[in-house]
C-alpha cells in the first residue's frame, strides 16, 4: 500500500506576550511524526487541549497567522508548501471537522457542501453527487434545505462526514469527530470510518476517545505534552500491555478501568514549561540518568516508532 | 401561520412601547420648555416696539402663559387627539404644514446620505477586513479613527471653506437660489444645493459602520465555519461573498438602522451650518425663537421617525435571520 501522508518533525509555535512587550515562542507540537497509507487508519491519542487540532489545521494550511509551522509535511512523497496545501484541500485531503459549528449558520446545508461553482452544469453535476452520497448516509432531500442548527447531533455528523466525502478523497482527516454524541451515533460515525477505509481511503484520526481509536484505528500515535511519543499496533493494546513500549502508552492503557485503573501520579507537563530531556522523565518509572537532560529522538523499530533510550540499540 | 402570528404579537408589543415612549417624550418636553427661559409672548413683542403691560397680559392669557403645565399639557394633548398641533409663531403656519414641508427636505437629505454612508461604509469594511493589515486595510481604519473623532460640525465648515468658499463648486447654503420664485427653482438648483451637505453626514456616518463591518468581517474569517470552507477548497474573494458578507450584512444593516438618532443629530449640525431648510434647522430656530408649538411638533415627529429606525431594526434581526425566523417560539 502506497503511503499518503508523511508528517515528519513538525513542530508549531506561537508568538505569545508575556509581561509588557517581552515576546516568548510558546511550542505547542514540538515534534510530531506519522505517516497514513492508504486504507489505513491512524489515530493520534492525546488528551483534550493538547493541539491535537493544530496538526489538521496544518495539513490543510488554516492554521491562525500568528502560527510558526516548522518541520516537513508531505503527501504521496511530495512536500507541500502553502500554496499545494491550497491546491489540494477540499479534493484529495478533506477534514472532517468536530461539530455542527464547522457549517455557515446562514447557508443551506446543500449549498455548503456543493460549494462554489463556476456554471449551471457544474452546479448539477455536484448537486446531483451530493444527493446521492447524502441518501447514502440516510440524510433525505429536506436536509438540503435545512440550516446548520436544524440538524440533530447525528445528523450533523452524517452530514459532516457525507461533506468529506463529496470530492472523491484520497485522505480523510478527522478531528475531534467523537466527543458529545451518544453511545449509538459514535458507533455509527466509527462504522463510516471502516468503510472508507475499505474503500482505500487514508483516515487519520485526532482524538482523545482511546475507545473510539481503539475500536477502529490500525495503528495508534500517542501524543504528549507536544511530542508523539510512540506509535504503536492497535494490537499492542492488550493482555497487560506487555507489548506496548513507552512507560507512558503502558501507563495510559492500566488506567482504563478494565485494565486495572492504575493512575500514575503527576500530569502531562504544559506548553512552556516543557523538560529539557525527556517530557515524561518526572513521571517515569524506568528513567535513565540521561532521560534528565538529554531529549529522546523517535526511533523507528520497523512498523512502530516509540520516543524511548530504553530502546536504543545497546542500551 | 405561526410566524405571522409571531410578527404580530412582536408588533404589538413594540406598539404599546411606543405609546408609553411617546408620553415619556411628551411629558419630558412640557417640563423642560415649562423650565426654560422661553417666553412666546416676549418674542413676539421684541418685533412691535413698546407695548403696554395691558396688552401683554391679554396675549399672555391668549397663549395661556400662566396656566399650570398641566392645564398646557392637556389642552395640547386634547388638539393633538384631532391633529391639530397648533400654530407655528415664526412661521404663521398650522405646525403640521410646516413639519411636513422640512421633514420632506430632510429626508432627501437624511435618506440619500443613509444609503451612501451605508453602501459606501460597508463596501470598504469588507475590503479592509479581507485585506486585514495590509496598507489599504491601514489606510482605510485612519481614516475612519480621524472622522469617527471628529465633530460633525467641524467637518461640515471645513468642507463649507473648501469646497464652496475657495473652490466654488457648490453654493454656500440654502435650499434654493435666493430672491427666486419657487415655481422658478429648478432641480438643478436644489440638487446643487444638497450635495454638500450629504456629502457631509454620508462621510461623518461612514466611520461606524466601516469599522464595523471590519471587525465583523475578521471575527467571521477567524470562525470555525470560515476555516472549514477554507479547508473544503474554497478561497479568496468568493470565500467572502459566500461565507463573509452573507454572515456580516444582517449585523451591518441593523447598525446602520440603529444608526438613525445620530443621523438626525448629524442633520440637525449640517442643515445649520449649510442653513438647508430642513427639519433639523427648523427645531433650532423654533428653540431659539420660542416657537413652542413647532418645537413639541418637531420633537414627537423626530421621536417617531428614530423610533420606525429602531424598529425596522429589531424586525431585521428577529426576524430575517433564519436561525431566530425558523427557530424557537419564543423571540423575546
Amino acid at each position: 500500500m502506497d503511503k499518503l501522508l508523511d508528517v515528519e518533525n513538525v513542530s508549531i509555535s506561537f508568538i505569545q506576550y508575556t509581561q509588557g512587550l517581552n515576546q516568548r515562542d510558546l511550542k505547542v507540537i514540538t515534534d510530531l511524526t506519522l505517516d497514513i497509507s492508504e486504507g489505513e487508519i491512524l489515530a493520534v491519542l492525546g488528551s483534550s487541549g493538547s493541539g491535537k487540532s493544530l496538526l489538521a489545521h496544518a495539513i490543510f494550511g488554516i492554521l491562525p497567522e500568528n502560527a510558526n509551522l516548522n518541520g516537513k509535511i508531505s503527501y504521496k512523497g511530495k512536500e507541500l508548501s502553502q500554496e499545494d496545501k491550497e491546491e489540494i484541500r477540499g479534493k484529495d485531503i478533506v477534514l472532517v471537522p468536530q461539530s455542527v459549528n464547522f457549517l455557515d449558520p446562514l447557508m443551506k446545508i446543500s449549498d455548503q457542501a456543493i460549494g462554489h461553482t463556476d456554471s449551471d452544469e457544474e452546479r448539477k453535476a455536484k448537486k446531483a453527487k451530493q444527493r446521492e452520497i447524502f441518501e447514502h448516509y440516510n440524510l433525505g432531500p429536506e436536509v438540503d434545505e435545512m440550516y446548520p442548527f436544524q440538524l440533530s447531533g447525528g445528523m450533523a455528523r452524517r452530514v459532516l462526514v457525507s461533506t468529506a466525502l463529496l470530492s472523491n478523497p484520497k485522505l480523510v482527516v478527522a478531528d475531534e469527530p467523537t466527543p458529545g454524541l451518544d453511545e449509538k451515533t459514535v458507533q455509527e460515525t466509527l462504522n463510516h470510518f471502516k468503510h472508507m477505509k475499505e474503500d482505500g481511503i487514508g483516515v487519520l484520526l485526532i482524538t482523545h476517545d482511546i475507545h473510539a481509536a481503539l475500536e477502529v484505528a490500525d495503528r495508534i500515535g500517542i501524543f504528549y505534552s507536544g511530542y508523539v511519543i510512540e506509535i504503536a499496533l492497535k494490537e499492542d493494546f492488550t493482555g497487560d500491555g506487555e507489548n506496548l513500549l513507552h512507560p507512558y502508552t503502558k501507563a495510559l492503557y492500566k488506567a482504563l478501568p478494565a485494565n486495572g485503573f492504575n493512575l500514575t501520579k503527576g500530569h502531562q507537563p504544559l506548553h512552556g514549561e516543557i523538560p529539557n530531556g525527556c517530557p515524561y522523565y518526572d513521571r517515569c518509572e524506568m528513567r535513565f540518568d540521561r532521560c534528565k537532560d538529554e531529549r529522546p529522538e523517535l526511533l523507528d523499530l520497523g512498523n512502530k516508532k516509540v520516543r524511548c533510550f530504553k530502546y536504543e540499540e545497546g542500551a | 401561520m405561526l410566524k405571522n402570528e409571531k410578527l404580530l404579537k412582536f408588533l404589538g408589543k413594540k406598539i404599546v412601547r411606543f405609546i408609553i415612549l411617546l408620553i415619556f417624550v411628551i411629558l419630558l418636553s412640557f417640563i423642560l420648555i415649562d423650565m426654560s427661559p422661553i417666553n412666546p409672548v416676549k418674542t413676539y413683542i421684541a418685533n412691535l416696539g413698546v407695548v403696554s403691560p395691558e396688552k401683554i397680559a391679554i396675549l399672555e392669557s391668549y397663549w395661556g402663559v400662566n396656566e399650570p403645565i398641566t392645564t398646557k399639557m392637556f389642552n395640547w394633548l386634547a388638539n393633538i387627539i384631532h391633529l391639530d398641533f397648533g400654530t407655528s409663531l415664526i412661521y404663521r403656519a398650522p405646525v403640521l404644514d410646516v413639519i411636513k414641508q422640512k421633514f420632506v427636505a430632510s429626508l432627501v437629505l437624511m435618506l440619500s446620505s443613509w444609503i451612501f454612508s451605508g453602501v459606501i461604509g460597508f463596501l470598504l469594511g469588507v475590503v479592509a477586513g479581507f485585506k486585514k493589515d495590509t496598507i489599504i486595510d491601514k489606510a482605510i481604519k485612519v481614516y475612519c479613527y480621524i472622522l469617527q473623532s471628529a465633530p460633525t460640525f467641524w467637518i461640515a465648515l471645513l468642507f463649507l471653506m473648501v469646497f464652496s468658499v475657495y473652490l466654488g463648486w457648490f453654493p454656500t447654503g440654502l435650499g434654493v437660489p435666493v430672491g427666486t420664485l419657487s415655481e422658478n427653482v429648478s432641480f438643478w438648483d436644489w440638487l446643487q444645493r444638497l450635495i454638500l451637505p450629504m456629502i457631509t453626514l454620508s462621510v461623518v456616518g461612514i466611520a461606524s459602520i466601516t469599522l464595523f463591518t471590519r471587525d465583523k468581517l475578521i471575527d467571521v474569517m477567524n470562525s470555525d465555519y470560515f476555516l472549514f470552507a477554507k479547508a473544503r477548497g474554497e478561497s479568496g474573494w468568493n470565500l467572502i461573498v459566500r461565507h463573509g458578507i452573507r454572515n456580516v450584512l444582517l449585523p451591518a444593516i441593523t447598525l446602520q438602522f440603529l444608526g438613525f438618532s445620530e443621523l438626525f443629530g448629524g442633520a440637525v449640525l449640517v442643515e445649520q451650518i449649510f442653513t438647508y431648510p430642513g427639519i433639523g434647522q427648523a427645531a433650532v430656530s423654533a428653540g431659539l425663537r420660542s416657537d413652542v408649538p413647532l418645537l413639541l411638533g418637531i420633537v414627537i415627529f423626530s421621536a417617531i421617525f428614530v423610533y420606525c429606525g429602531n424598529l425596522i431594526a429589531d424586525v431585521l434581526y428577529n426576524f430575517v435571520d433564519p436561525r431566530i425566523r425558523e427557530g424557537e417560539e419564543d423571540g423575546g
